[in-house]
């Protein structure tokens, strides 16, 4: 801006700052406030029936101790949705992982901080590859982690066999960890807090994540921009794919028992995490908190559903129908945002 | 940024060439631009310009010649290579970021950070406020770009390109969706920018405007360089001789038509923020020309009366039978054909034959008993290939490998096939080398010739002028003239599509702006 000033031909006001109350109007319009709602309704209803899930140490606990591994993978989830790709492999890496770290602590006498490092790595590792064959095959990412999850989940059931690792191979420090609370909070719920923080502010106030919306928002305009489309999808899918390690260690860590079936089809539930808080399947918009909130309404409503009367074949199509509805909204707010903008141009 | 003394070569291309396939997009293109001026590059459109943009804007590489900036000679493999040296490019198509903030458009991938990486979106903030405040623009930066007039996103486009400071400064038609007060704005930015020491290219088809903003004048004709002079040296009459080069009679046989009785009406046609209140009649045997600026809504009027996209209200009605809307099938029914824009994507199926695309929209007449044969396919096929003279080894060519006229005509093949009675084609000779254009021309005359109701949207102005019988011309999606043949030259055409005098509520404060900028030419 060091160049010099032409005379606007006619001054009209600069447009200021706006206030306190358009801002607040802004934080209740934002969907996010809808899905927090949405939560505190679910947990004062069944509360309500049943007062133990809430007050009472397990309830306490549980609120926070089950959605933990899924905000990690929903954080995951969300950068890549919101680059316009997804990560169906979550879940497959999260076994892996899971099972790799497992082996690790059985045949090797690695320590233990180096084992989990290594685990996260692996993660890494898997989602690059994800990420490479997005890159530069160029083919959707719908296709290819749809592959890897299940080459993956076969890497992990031909490695494990019938064989499966029980808690007794599992350090005792790791477990105790997996069970201990920090300040009545549960250690691995503040693993997921860390995550969504490192995340959210990642996304929101960094160029890369600012770029990643870009990029989801009109990859051609991305082109013209410069952006580095092709380092920034490897970067979404290593994120996503270290995240599905980070879970897969934290699952090691509160189960202690690692089957081959360890985090079977978790992938659709952080998918739908992320959709349920906002996180537009097309990419573009939504945030990491959202997608985190989304999780915490799921696994909330996974466990108050039972509480509530409802049969667990309910309680799936109850799951599914918020997904659908979700998007639907989804869909009609951007629809109804669209033509908003274009009346209001059209009346200018 | 410090900027090279006056006079010195800022950007230098010399035989530069570029091929898309069998299309040649740029033959031997050449252009030097010396800082602290303003450089006008004139052509018709597909005379390569906006390809040697893109190739100076690192977007494209050339195939072949040189490429210098400031005596260095450049091979810019992105955009943003040519960004950090320095390039800024204003498309003709604004391309924002519907999704996010105006402001974030405006430094995306360039944010101002503090020292830990965080993005200060306070001095984000408080620069985008200062350069809409510096172009006298009323844009709130926290609005999304979703829904911007194409005059606002043109706007942003600027203040991207003047806060990034470029030394190089290239306007690929940056008037084009501009009123006049706006027009008058951007040239007071362009000529200070100009005193800078900057050197700026400047497209455009407004000559009034070239001759009184740019001090030099490039021009361009079918892919190849023609000329380079100082402004005060040449003419509009010069520049008109030297930009079309050959007689616009050859290329356009237009002949005679007897014109009967309306077929296609739309009538009150509207979607909100796209088109408005169109009403628009074709008669048999009649060319109607569409013309307009790019996205000023004619292919989105006329994919909506076929039933591809939606309308909010309005009727269509062939031969006195209303069109359902949203209803492509029942269109063609009714004897609706439309030529798609980009035949490539719309109009293809690249990877079939030339005989299953040019069978594809009469499949269920040509089957028997819900079967279809591929000698019923062929002979329909053979016969349709050799009336409109396509040029292929054999009906088994797949439709990718043909060239861009050859496919156009296989398009054309598959809709005649219909025997429609209303034709809608949308840039039908877009990209398409001169002496198949002219073929298609002389298909479109005959047909009208035989009866057919033609609709020819073309962003080519000596193709609407050569060929239609009456102009209709859309500006921000509603029609601002008609025009019979006689009525329609270049300027009326112009003048209705930019639509200075009639925007409403500027219309008192830019009256005069308009008449300075477009009076010379009206």
């Amino acid at each position: 801006m060091s160049t010099a000033a032409p005379p606007a031909p006619t001054a009209p006001p600069t447009p200021q700052a706006p206030s306190i109350g358009a801002r607040a109007r802004k934080v209740l319009q934002a969907r996010e406030t809808g899905i927090i709602l949405a939560f505190l309704v679910v947990l004062a209803v069944t509360t309500a029936i049943n007062p133990s899930f809430l007050f009472s140490t397990d309830g306490w606990r549980d609120l926070f101790l089950t959605p933990s591994i899924l905000v990690v993978l929903a954080v995951g989830q969300a950068i890549v949705i919101i680059t316009r790709s997804v990560d169906l492999s979550q879940g497959s890496v999260l076994g892996l992982v899971a099972y790799a770290t497992g082996r690790m602590f059985v045949d090797t006498g690695l320590p233990l901080v180096v084992v989990l490092l290594l685990g996260i790595l692996l993660g890494v590792g898997l989602g690059l590859i994800n990420g490479a064959l997005v890159a530069f095959a160029k083919v959707p990412a719908l296709v290819i982690t749809l592959g890897t999850l299940y080459v993956y989940r076969g890497i992990m059931m031909s490695w494990a066999g019938s064989d499966r690792i029980n808690a007794s191979d599992i350090p005792r420090d790791l477990l105790s960890f997996g069970t201990s609370s920090i300040l009545g909070i549960p250690s691995l719920a503040w693993i997921s807090f860390l995550v969504l923080g490192v995340g959210a502010y990642l996304m929101g106030r960094t160029r890369g994540g600012r770029e990643m919306y870009a990029i989801g928002s009109d990859p051609d305009a991305a082109t013209l921009y410069g952006l580095k489309k092709t380092q920034r999808t490897l970067v979404a899918f290593a994120a996503s794919g270290g995240l599905a390690g980070l879970a897969g260690v934290m699952y090691v860590a509160r189960y202690g028992t690692i089957s081959s079936g360890a985090g079977l089809g978790i992938e659709f539930e952080a998918v739908g995490a992320a959709v349920i808080g906002g996180v537009a399947i097309f990419g573009g918009s939504g945030t990491i908190f959202g997608a985190a909130v989304g999780a915490y309404l799921l696994m909330t409503i996974n466990r108050g559903l039972p509480i509530l009367g409802i049969q667990d074949f309910w309680q799936r199509a109850v799951v599914g129908l918020l997904i659908i509805a979700a998007i639907v909204l989804d869909k009609v707010l951007r629809e109804r945002q669209h033509k908003k903008l274009l009346a209001e141009r059209d009346a200018a | 940024m410090a900027t090279a003394a006056p006079g010195t070569v800022a950007l230098a291309l010399r035989d530069v060439s570029k091929t898309f396939g069998q299309v040649v997009a740029l033959r031997s293109g050449s252009l030097t631009v010396t800082a602290g001026s303003i450089h006008a590059l004139v052509g018709e459109n597909g005379a390569g310009k906006s390809t040697m943009v893109k190739i100076i804007a690192g977007l494209y590489r050339a195939d072949s010649g040189s490429y210098e900036l400031f005596g260095e000679p450049v091979d810019f493999r992105t955009t943003a290579e040519a960004k950090d040296a320095g390039v800024a490019v204003i498309y003709q198509e604004p391309t924002l970021f519907p999704d996010l903030s105006v402001t974030e458009n405006l430094f995306m991938g360039r944010q101002p950070r503090n020292r830990f990486g965080r993005i200060d979106r306070k001095a984000m903030d408080t620069e985008a406020r200062a350069l809409f405040a510096r172009l006298g623009v009323v844009i709130d930066p926290e609005r999304p770009a979703d829904g911007l007039s194409i005059a606002d996103q043109q706007i942003i486009e600027i203040a991207k390109a003047i806060s990034l400071d470029a030394r190089v400064l290239i306007m690929d038609e940056p008037t084009a969706a501009l009123s006049g007060v706006e027009v008058e704005r951007l040239m007071t930015i362009a000529r200070a920018l100009r005193d800078e020491g900057r050197a700026l290219v400047f497209i455009s088809h407004r000559f009034d405007e070239v001759f009184s903003l740019c001090d030099t004048i490039t021009v361009m004709r079918d892919g190849s360089y023609v000329s380079t002079d100082r402004i005060e040296d040449v003419t509009v009459e010069d520049v008109v001789r030297r930009l079309v080069g050959r007689e616009v009679g050859n290329l356009y046989p237009k002949q005679d038509a007897e014109i009967g009785e309306v077929v296609l009406e739309i009538e009150g046609l509207s979607r909100a923020g796209v088109f408005h209140d169109v009403d628009l009649q074709v008669r048999r045997g009649e060319i109607v020309g569409l013309a307009g600026l790019v996205g000023a809504g004619r292919s989105e009027i006329m994919q909506a009366a076929f039933g591809v996209d939606p309308y909010d209200s309005g009727t269509v009605k062939v031969a006195g039978k209303v069109v359902p809307p949203n209803d492509p099938a029942a269109a063609i029914r009714l004897g609706l054909a439309l030529v798609p824009e980009d035949r490539r994507k719309h109009g293809l199926v690249l990877e079939s034959t030339l005989t299953q695309n040019i069978t594809m929209a009469i499949r269920r007449r040509l089957s028997r008993g819900g079967l279809l044969t591929s000698g019923a396919e062929n002979a329909t096929a053979r016969d349709w290939a050799a009336r409109l003279e396509v040029k292929a080894s054999t009906l088994d060519t797949l439709a990718g490998t043909l060239s861009g006229g050859n496919q156009q005509k296989v398009v054309l093949a598959k809709w005649l096939s219909t025997q429609p009675d209303v034709l809608i084609v949308d840039e039908p000779t877009r990209g398409i080398d001169v002496g198949t254009k002219a073929e298609v021309h002389r298909l479109l005359s005959t047909l009208a010739g035989e009866g057919l109701a033609v609709v020819m949207i073309s962003s080519e102005l000596p193709e609407v002028l050569g060929m239609a019988d009456r102009v209709v011309v859309v500006h921000e999606g509603r029609i601002t003239a008609e025009l019979s043949r006689d009525e329609a030259t270049p300027e009326a055409v112009m003048f209705a599509a930019t639509n200075t005098a009639a925007a409403t509520d500027t219309a008192a404060t830019s009256t005069s702006a308009a008449t300075s900028t477009h009076g010379a030419s009206a």
